[in-house]
């Protein structure tokens, strides 16, 4: 029978497989931070165990930690226990770790491609639900719960149920302008925040395939927001280009023997998914959220959507109505005239060089708009060295944004990087959920070039909205 | 882990669908380093409103949240779980759970009980009109039973055995480790290694 790539990489990992129980999966790559580790370490304490694998194992710290003045000693004394804890728990256990300050720390998502770690054909876990992004290199990879945590640090094994597929197929080439977060947004909001639940998602099509390795990890973010435990994008010479060469990648002999196992994982022909999904992508234009979850976006050409008219089932009614009252919007506003105060470029959606790259782009030559504060956080410490060797700070600096340091920051707001009350942002992370960004925040969920073209009009904008 | 086999108790109406894990506990909550005292985060933003329904005197003491479809979104943070236990629920009952969610709850001994979305709706009825409505769920039968009204409720069976003994997941995992000592000694070697570190 025909497989698809998520069956395949599946099968190359049970460990185990009994009737009436769940498979018993290996785990080739296991990444940790501070916020839901330290009650997996304690579990391994308490029953005197170990970590079975360190050399399987990789840790940074990154939701907690400052983006300003990070050579002093974090100010908030509960999040500076976290970091500690997880230093100290590395130590203890023998576990890599890139703390705050060292060149290869940053967001979790961001450390392991960079690194070259996260590889075609792999399961990776980490306890962090974006885990799905590296998904993106044709990994199997799904965020865990800390007791899933302590299990993989025990055994570097999960029992897991097999899930279900879904292909997701994104035709024709996307419109200058429309990038990889337009294009997920837009699936969310197709599908549904349950649509993807008890799946793993496969992108194909020929837009996907056209998406840089930048691209298809922003796409495999946030397959989570759809429901789905995992997204998956079969590796092509565009993975290959981007591994060769890594710190951790394979060299030589390896190399030509992973290159030959990776390019035998793609889906078979003949093989059936148990649902499928088809997106236009020649018709796909910039895409915003106007509520309070992922799949509460339209293209940036809408109105706010009316509850009583434009949704049939009573709970999609009322769903609208609490996030409109959330949000402050009225229904009817055209959603380019929402006004912002404060952009958040960043996360692990679209924190990456790419990412940094296109929104200097947009923002070089310009001003950010009187009253809004834009914040440029990279996803790691490498991204913003990188970032800095072209200059790309200066022009954030010169359009009077901020220029950070790297972490998780304004995407959840567990460091200082919050939302006032009442606050509205426009950003380019991953959930636009009640109170994320900070208590009473606001927020609409962007790609980069809006974010840029946003922050310069001081309204939802794209960058075709600025005068040339 | 605690056995689960049978809860009666009071149960709290919430008419919310999409209740993320952002919502159960706020990130600001998550910082500490302990397994348990999570309860003050529980639906923190919406428990500052004296009119959200956790704070009414008449739901004061529940176990038993009957929620809109798609609770536990978003976040893998198992707080969430931790925040519903620590205060004292013991079942959750939704049309659909998010994934990680669930599986989270199943370790921790919270059950996730999915029921049809239109007997949700009849149990948001009854408690509303009387708070004071026990609310039986037996995970032996499958069933919640309250008033008369009998629901059957679905969750797999490796699940149930697991509630219902109390089992652990990592001894039953390491009971296999020439299995997967064996697994290990096939893996093939340009699979990456974090030590020693390079970068």
């Amino acid at each position: 029978m025909p497989h698809t790539l998520a069956e395949k990489v599946w099968a190359d990992h049970v460990v185990r497989s009994a009737d009436g129980e769940p498979d018993l999966l290996y785990i080739d790559l296991h990444l940790l931070h501070e916020v839901t580790s330290p009650q997996a370490f304690e579990g391994l304490r308490q029953a005197n165990r170990a970590v079975r694998r360190p050399d399987l194992t990789i840790a940074t710290e990154d939701h907690n930690t400052p983006t300003l003045e990070i050579d002093k000693p974090i100010a908030d004394p509960v999040s500076r226990l976290q970091i500690e804890t997880l230093r100290k728990n590395c130590a203890d256990f023998g576990v890599r770790i890139h703390p705050l300050g060292d060149a290869q720390q940053g967001i979790v998502h961001v450390v392991g491609p960079q690194l070259g770690l996260t590889q075609p054909g792999m399961t990776v876990v980490c306890g962090d639900s974006h885990t799905s992004t590296h998904g993106a290199f044709g990994a199997l990879a799904f965020g865990i719960g800390t007791s899933e945590v302590e299990h993989v640090l025990a055994t570097q094994t999960l029992p897991l149920k097999p899930f279900k597929t879904m292909a997701v197929t994104v035709t024709g080439a996307l419109a200058e302008g429309v990038t990889a977060k337009d294009v997920v947004l837009a699936v969310i909001a197709k599908i549904g925040t349950g649509g993807g639940q008890g799946f793993v998602i496969e992108y194909r099509g020929e837009a996907i395939e056209k998406l840089s390795m930048e691209g298809r990890m922003t796409v495999c973010n946030m397959s989570i927001e759809a429901g789905a435990r995992a997204g998956m994008i079969a590796p092509d010479e565009t993975t290959f280009a981007y591994l060769k060469g890594r710190a951790h990648a394979p060299s030589g002999a390896d190399w030509d023997a992973a290159v030959a196992y990776w390019k035998t994982l793609r889906t078979e022909d003949g093989a059936t998914f148990d649902a499928e999904v088809v997106i236009d992508g020649d018709a796909l234009t910039p895409y915003v959220t106007w509520g309070t979850n992922p799949g509460q976006g339209l293209p940036l050409s809408a109105s706010v959507p009316d509850p009583e008219t434009d949704f049939s089932a009573e709970v999609d009614k009322t769903a609208a109505r609490k996030a409109l009252e959330y949000m402050g919007l009225e229904a009817g506003t055209p959603l380019r005239e929402i006004k912002v105060d404060t952009v958040f470029l960043g996360s692990c959606t679209n924190g990456r060089l790419e990412d940094l790259r296109a929104a200097a782009a947009v923002i070089k030559g310009r001003k950010v708009a009187d009253g809004v504060r834009m914040l440029v956080v990279p996803g790691s410490a490498r991204v913003r060295l990188e970032a800095e060797a072209e200059g790309l700070h200066e022009v954030f600096l010169a359009a009077g944004a901020e220029w950070r340091f790297a972490g998780c920051s304004m995407c959840l707001g567990m460091n200082p990087d919050q939302l006032a009350p009442g606050e509205r942002s426009a950003s380019t992370s991953n959930r636009n959920f009640e109170g994320r960004q900070g208590k009473g925040g606001r927020t609409h969920l962007v790609s980069p070039l809006v974010a840029a073209a946003t922050a310069v009009r001081g309204t939802l904008s794209s960058p075709s909205d600025l005068a040339a | 882990m605690e056995k689960f086999t049978t809860h009666t108790g009071r149960a709290l109406p919430l008419r919310r669908s999409n209740v993320d894990t952002d919502q159960i506990i706020p990130a600001v909550y998550l910082k500490r380093i302990t397994r348990t005292g999570f309860e003050d985060g529980l639906f923190a933003a919406w428990r500052a409103d004296p009119e959200f329904i956790l704070n009414a005197e008449e739901y004061q003491g529940v176990s038993v949240l009957v929620a809109g479809p798609d609770f536990g979104t978003g976040s893998s943070r198992e707080h969430a779980v931790w925040a519903l236990k620590d205060y004292g629920f013991k079942v959750v009952l939704s049309a659909r759970f998010a994934d990680i969610f669930r599986g989270n709850s199943a370790k921790d001994g919270l059950l996730t009980a999915v029921l049809k979305q239109e007997d949700i709706e009849i149990l948001w009825k009854l408690v509303e009109e009387n708070p004071e409505l026990e609310v039986t769920v037996d995970l032996q039968a499958r069933e919640v039973r309250v008033e008369g009204h009998v629901f059957t409720f679905e969750v797999d069976d490796y699940t149930r055995w697991r509630l219902l003994e109390g089992l652990d997941d990592i001894s039953l995992t390491l009971r296999h480790g020439e299995e997967i000592d064996a697994f290990e000694q096939e893996r093939p070697k340009y699979k990456p290694r974090t030590l020693p570190a390079a970068v």
